[in-house]
């Protein structure tokens, strides 16, 4: 599987590059200046990370491939995407080979702590190419760098560069088309104590493993540093033969009290120290950085809760209110488009199923992209001016008192606006079971299309305007707590007893403030928009029109109104079967009807309630005159003749929407986002089943208290 | 000779150097990849909001750990006027 070392590559193939660097080092940006638009977003098959490829062009013409890798600090992987890259790296994957050369990006600012991961890839033998980005930053830090110095040290190409500029980019182009690159030069010695496990474990890795001799080295160097093998072993379990061989080096070591695996992460550091001592210059003191001065505000006991609230409201409010102008647009132009089929078409199914099924389909995923678009161009605004660090240090503390870490945040916060871009950015979390356990609880948070169903319930519980306007909104609110309550609840028990696992590390560099690069930030929020629409659209899609299948067919004979139609539809027969496990909640097969159909969207729940009361409401979208269907609402009773929204109805079936998982969209993104329907399918079931016991109990409950 | 006190024990501005560091754990393997290893100088830069976590400076730049991981890094202040 993997091919001997090329230096050379044939006259046939163009080498293939692997991007490397630690997070904050500017290799996005680097990516994206040397791919542009050719870029490829895909999945490492078995894992949920993302697998990004693009192309750049050599100094001929010819296409070279370079694989993005996730960001990391150094080989011995502690999450899967730390893993894939070095998996990748060594050739692991069967879906990719091993990459041929390396391109290893470091952040000339602070240079040491960067050398660590270049200095595990140049163990690989691969020829590697340095990228210095951020040399502009480093210049004002004040710090003058002997580039000749590191090359000859390191005995690789070393490239200084300003992604952000564009400066350097042409260079590193230049020397990726070279036809040979050197292997590096660079000799370290191994300590004392390890050398000769190290040739031992390398020489059985070769024998009893079927590794290549300088991957092998690499993996023996790697299993002695981290100090669980089997992590380090990824899929592919270690041979008998070499378990045996190291497991008795540990134990020699042990017993002589001597820190093995720190030995060798000592030893590298020593050595890159060294190295930066005769290659970095400081030429002069450096006054405390604009960084620290505007951290001192942004992270202040005071100020930071002011300006963390004042950019978290900027960030809900734009997604509230600045999507609302080209959703309705939105709308309106789905709901002209079918006009215009109606009145150009003749009646029939399939002009229904082209106006109601397909259209309103469409126009159910499109009308996602405004708050997705405008969510990731302020979260990658947020990311690249380096303020995300800072929201998840400061909100730690309490995300960690449920098992989270400060990461979930922003995620979880985006989420009382929509769920789904909410799911999507929980990407930034490393752990898989930190971002599973935010995915399942996200819905939990109130998000926007519940507001419709809200406002209705509140208006029919609390008619007429003489009521308080304390009251509706101390209702709402009480809404949202339950939601974030219920969220941080199945979090700490998920997290406790469902997903234990190690407890999510939160170590991590808190980069200096940069002015982002508009083009990526966009870049970015492009992407994630168009995997929104290639992923999840198209199984929206699909069901939107299964589900306006069920509202239209069977169809009812002669020319029924709206209402008698779903009465006899699928979903209408749904609503009755649903009817015996909703009647101790209150609901009757009416409301069953509308759980039914809203599953396609929360808010779709009032337009069915429109209709199975028969209530004339506006086409062109799902917002409607309330009061006209609050009045029908009051007056509808059970075949005994009591009411059937009764104010204590009413509020159990909000609480009903706080809880349930009404959202078909939702249970798609998070099937992409984990690569399986188990996830979602539990989600489905543990939401849903919590909506029916708490309604349940309120309103048996308020039942026996006399409501 | 100089005491040694935990990482989370220093006061907001102090450096001190790293002393002693705990060999098993991969959050401490980790840290010490960061480049917190026994002889490198530290400073403490300030603590979160509600108290956690830490945010120290080492090798150049701003490091965040959470208590728990500092309370096990032992350091010595950096003594001297």
């Amino acid at each position: 599987m993997n091919d001997s070392v090329p230096q050379a590559a044939g006259p046939g193939r163009a080498p293939v590059y692997a991007l490397v660097g630690n997070p904050n080092s500017g290799k996005s940006t680097l990516f994206n200046a040397l791919t542009g638009l050719r870029q490829k977003v895909g999945n490492y098959p078995g894992v949920t990370v993302e697998k990004k490829t693009g192309t750049t062009y050599s100094q001929h013409g010819r296409p070279i491939t370079v694989i993005d890798l996730p960001g990391t600090y150094s080989l011995a992987a502690r999450s899967p995407d730390e893993a894939i890259v070095r998996d990748v790296l060594l050739g692991r994957r069967d879906d990719i080979t091993q990459p041929d050369r390396v391109i290893c990006i470091v952040d000339a600012t602070n240079l040491e702590r960067n050398l660590y991961l270049v200095h595990q890839v140049l163990d690989l033998g691969r020829p590697v190419i340095l990228v210095l980005n951020m040399m502009d930053l480093a210049a004002s830090a004040g710090l003058n760098l002997r580039l000749a110095r590191l090359e000859h040290e390191l005995g690789i190409p070393v490239i200084p560069c300003e992604a952000v500029n564009g400066r350097g980019v042409l260079e590193l182009r230049l020397a990726m088309s070279r036809a040979d690159l050197p292997l590096s030069r660079h000799y370290w010695d191994i300590p004392a104590p390890i050398a000769p496990a190290v040739s031992e474990l390398q020489a059985s890795l070769v024998e009893n493993d079927g590794k290549q001799p300088l991957i092998a080295r690499a993996e023996a160097l790697l299993l002695l540093t981290d100090q669980n093998p089997v992590r380090v072993a990824g899929s592919t379990p270690l041979s008998a033969r070499t378990s045996a061989i190291l497991t008795g080096w540990k134990q020699r070591w042990e017993g002589a009290g001597v820190d093995w695996s720190g030995t060798l992460v000592n030893s590298r550091y020593a050595t890159i120290t060294r190295l930066c001592g005769e290659v970095v210059q400081r030429t002069d003191r450096a006054s405390p950085a604009l960084s620290d001065r505007i951290d001192r505000v942004v992270v202040h006991p005071v100020w930071g809760w002011l300006v963390l609230g004042a950019i978290m409201t900027l960030l809900f409010l734009s997604i509230f209110t600045l999507a609302e102008y080209p959703m309705n647009w939105i709308d309106a132009q789905m709901a002209a488009l079918s006009d215009w089929i109606t009145g150009v078409m003749a009646p029939g199914d399939l002009r229904d199923l082209i106006t109601d099924g397909a259209i309103a389909g469409v126009g159910g995923v499109v009308i996602f992209l405004p708050q997705i678009l405008i969510l990731f161009f302020f979260l990658g605004l947020l990311e690249s001016t380096g303020y995300m660090a800072r929201a998840a240090f400061i909100m730690d503390r309490l995300m960690s008192r449920v098992g989270l870490n400060g990461k979930s945040f922003i995620p979880l916060l985006s989420s009382y606006a929509c769920a789904i871009p909410g799911i999507m950015a929980t990407r930034t979390i490393e752990d898989p079971k930190d971002r599973l356990v935010t995915i399942l609880v996200a819905p939990l948070m109130s998000c926007s299309a519940r507001l419709p169903v809200y406002l209705l319930m509140i208006a029919a519980l609390l008619p007429g305007d003489r009521v308080p306007v304390g009251a509706k909104v101390g209702l709402m609110l009480l809404m949202y707590v339950l939601g974030t309550l219920g969220a941080f609840g199945f979090a700490w028990l998920f997290k406790r007893f469902l997903l234990k696992g190690e407890p999510p590390l939160m170590i991590m560099e808190l980069p200096p403030y940069r002015l982002p690069r508009m083009k990526d930030v966009l870049l970015h929020m492009l992407e994630r928009a168009g995997l929104f629409l290639r992923r999840a659209g198209t199984i929206i899609l699909a069901i939107s029109i299964v589900l306006w299948f069920l509202t239209a067919y069977p169809k009812h004979s002669g020319s029924p109104t709206p209402q008698a139609q779903i009465a006899h539809s699928f979903a209408g027969t749904g609503g009755r079967l649903l009817e015996p496990v909703i009647k101790p909640l209150g609901f009757d097969w009416r409301v069953g009807i509308g759980l039914v159909t809203s599953f396609a969207a929360r808010e779709v729940f009032v337009s069915s309630m429109a209709v199975v009361f028969s209530v004339d409401h506006f086409a062109g979208g799902k917002r409607v005159d309330v009061t006209p269907l609050r009045t029908a609402l009051k007056t509808a009773v059970w075949p005994d003749g009591r009411p059937l929204f009764t104010p204590l109805v009413c509020l159990t079936l909000m609480i009903y929407y706080v809880f349930a998982m009404q959202c078909m969209s939702t249970v798609v993104v998070v099937r992409r986002e984990t690569n399986s329907w188990r996830w979602p399918l539990f989600q489905t079931a543990y939401m849903t089943g919590t909506a029916w016991l708490v309604c349940l109990v309120v309103y048996q409950g308020g039942r026996v208290l006399g409501f | 000779m100089a005491s040694t006190l935990k990482l989370s024990q220093l006061p907001i501005g102090a450096r001190a150097t790293v002393r002693e560091f705990p060999r098993q754990g991969s959050a401490f393997l980790r840290l010490r990849e960061m480049g917190l290893l026994p002889g490198t100088a530290v400073t403490l830069v300030r603590t979160a909001p509600l108290g956690d976590p830490l945010e120290i400076q080492v090798r150049g730049y701003n490091l965040m750990l959470r208590k728990t991981e500092a309370e096990h890094v032992l350091v010595e202040m950096a003594g001297g006027p």
